[in-house]
């Protein structure tokens, strides 16, 4: 029934209450004063070198994230059909295989690709 | 400065508020960890198990960026200055500033060509701490005197004009 | 008098005359050279099987500003090998320039950058000859004996002396 889930709203609700209150009182009282200097990056007080100081950042970490973003939903819904999966039976645990054999395609894609490189 | 700095008459809520502000702000001074020459051992050892700071809240954070406190401890050479300007202007308000030793606050026995005459040229300063080196007793005193300095700092009430020019929180 | 038994009369000899002997300190002996026989003179010492002095401790100049000649550089030399220490003194003139020794002992580099920087000394062949302690845009040469203690003014050294007018100025 939808009304179980009443104690669930009303702790998501008093979660971002007092966040927002937190946030709201904090923003009214600490002193605001940014100014371009204060804002630079910190180097130990001196000007910064380096490639990560024009930009250049190596783009490796960015595949890496968006693959562990990609393999870590897969993880996600294997919980809920882990708790489920003795009322789903044979054809549920089939399907979940198939499910992780076409991520396990993308995965190897993605290997002999050389995304899982760290020097390039 | 803040939305509500500066801003509320003397009564029993916001001396009461801003007594609590106060009071967080000088419980958990952060310094940081800034010692450039002799004064930066007594700074040390100010910090470790005899004349611990820590049971005044102040742990050393490496980074400005994550201090309340900047404890120039040590001469500052003109080369050194701009970077010690840079870093004061890397820490976030309320910030304060101590200058340990004599080198810091007045460029000590060094009056030559090199040397800054004292930080105070580069950066405001709160708490002057003397000596050559100070004894860790002289900095605990420091920054009992800086907390005490803090304890009376308008937050939200409005400031008194003849009150001393302290850097705005 | 040589108080060790340091064969430095075999590495004298080709310097005819121009290379002596200094006995002028007690503690280690030394050698007197002219600039121009200084590099000949260090390879001489750091290549001589009987002496190897391989290590290069120290490059000091001095200033004895108004006599002459007025710059004098002070190499001290150790010899790993045989644990013998060599002073070899080299006297230059005003304005003072003198032959690097980097291709005898690399770590000459950081030494001849002082020189510079405190004195002036200017070291033909040195491949990075720029100010190591004072800061970039520092206007002379802080440990000559005619510059102030205190420095010249400026705006942030309020208490230094007057800088004194440039030649040919006014």
């Amino acid at each position: 029934m939808p009304i179980d889930f009443l104690p669930v709203f009303l702790m998501v609700a008093v979660v971002v209450a007092l966040s927002v209150f937190i946030l709201t009182l904090s923003r009214l009282i600490r002193p605001n004063n940014p100014y371009p200097e204060k804002n630079r990056p910190y180097e130990c007080g001196v000007d910064h070198v380096g490639e990560a100081s024009a930009g250049l950042f190596k783009v490796q970490y960015f595949v890496i994230a968006i693959l562990f973003v990609v393999f870590d939903v897969e993880t996600m819904f294997l919980f809920p059909w882990a708790v489920v999966l003795q009322d789903m039976g044979l054809f549920g645990y089939i399907e979940m295989f198939v499910f992780i054999f076409l991520l396990l395609v993308g995965f190897a894609y993605a290997w002999i690709k050389g995304a899982l490189e760290w020097l390039s | 400065m803040a939305v509500l700095s500066n801003r509320f008459q003397d009564n029993v809520f916001f001396t009461n508020s801003d007594a609590i502000i106060n009071w967080s702000r000088k419980s958990s001074l952060w310094p940081q960890t800034f010692g450039i020459a002799c004064c930066a051992i007594e700074m040390i050892s100010a910090g470790c198990a005899r004349y611990d700071l820590d049971r005044f809240g102040v742990v050393f954070r490496p980074s400005p960026r994550q201090s309340d406190v900047m404890i120039v401890a040590g001469t500052v050479t003109r080369k050194m200055a701009p970077i010690v300007r840079r870093l004061y202007d890397q820490m976030a308000e309320p910030r304060y500033v101590i200058a340990m030793g004599t080198c810091a606050i007045s460029g000590g026995v060094y009056n030559t060509y090199a040397v800054v005459q004292g930080v105070d040229h580069v950066v405001p300063v709160d708490i002057h701490v003397a000596g050559c080196p100070p004894r860790p007793e002289a900095l605990l005193h420091g920054f009992v005197q800086l907390q005490e300095k803090i304890t009376g700092t308008r937050v939200l009430r409005v400031k008194n004009p003849d009150e001393p020019a302290m850097e705005p929180s | 008098m040589v108080a060790d038994d340091m064969p430095l009369a075999a590495v004298l000899q080709p310097f005819d005359q121009r290379v002596s002997l200094d006995h002028s300190a007690a503690d280690m002996p030394c050698l007197l050279v002219p600039p121009a026989d200084l590099v000949a003179l260090c390879t001489q010492l750091r290549d001589d099987p009987a002496l190897r002095f391989d290590f290069l401790s120290d490059i000091c100049a001095v200033d004895i500003f108004p006599k002459t000649p007025r710059f004098m550089l002070v190499y001290h030399l150790f010899s790993v090998p045989h644990k013998w220490r060599l002073r070899v003194k080299c006297c230059l003139g005003d304005p003072a320039t003198a032959p690097t020794v980097i291709p005898v002992w690399t770590t000459a580099n950081w030494h001849e950058r002082e020189a510079y920087d405190m004195y002036g000394i200017h070291f033909d062949g040195h491949p990075d000859l720029r100010r190591i302690y004072m800061w970039d845009g520092f206007d002379g040469f802080p440990m000559r004996r005619d510059f102030p203690l205190r420095g010249y003014r400026d705006d942030y050294n309020p208490m230094g002396v007057e800088r004194p007018p440039e030649e040919g100025a006014g």
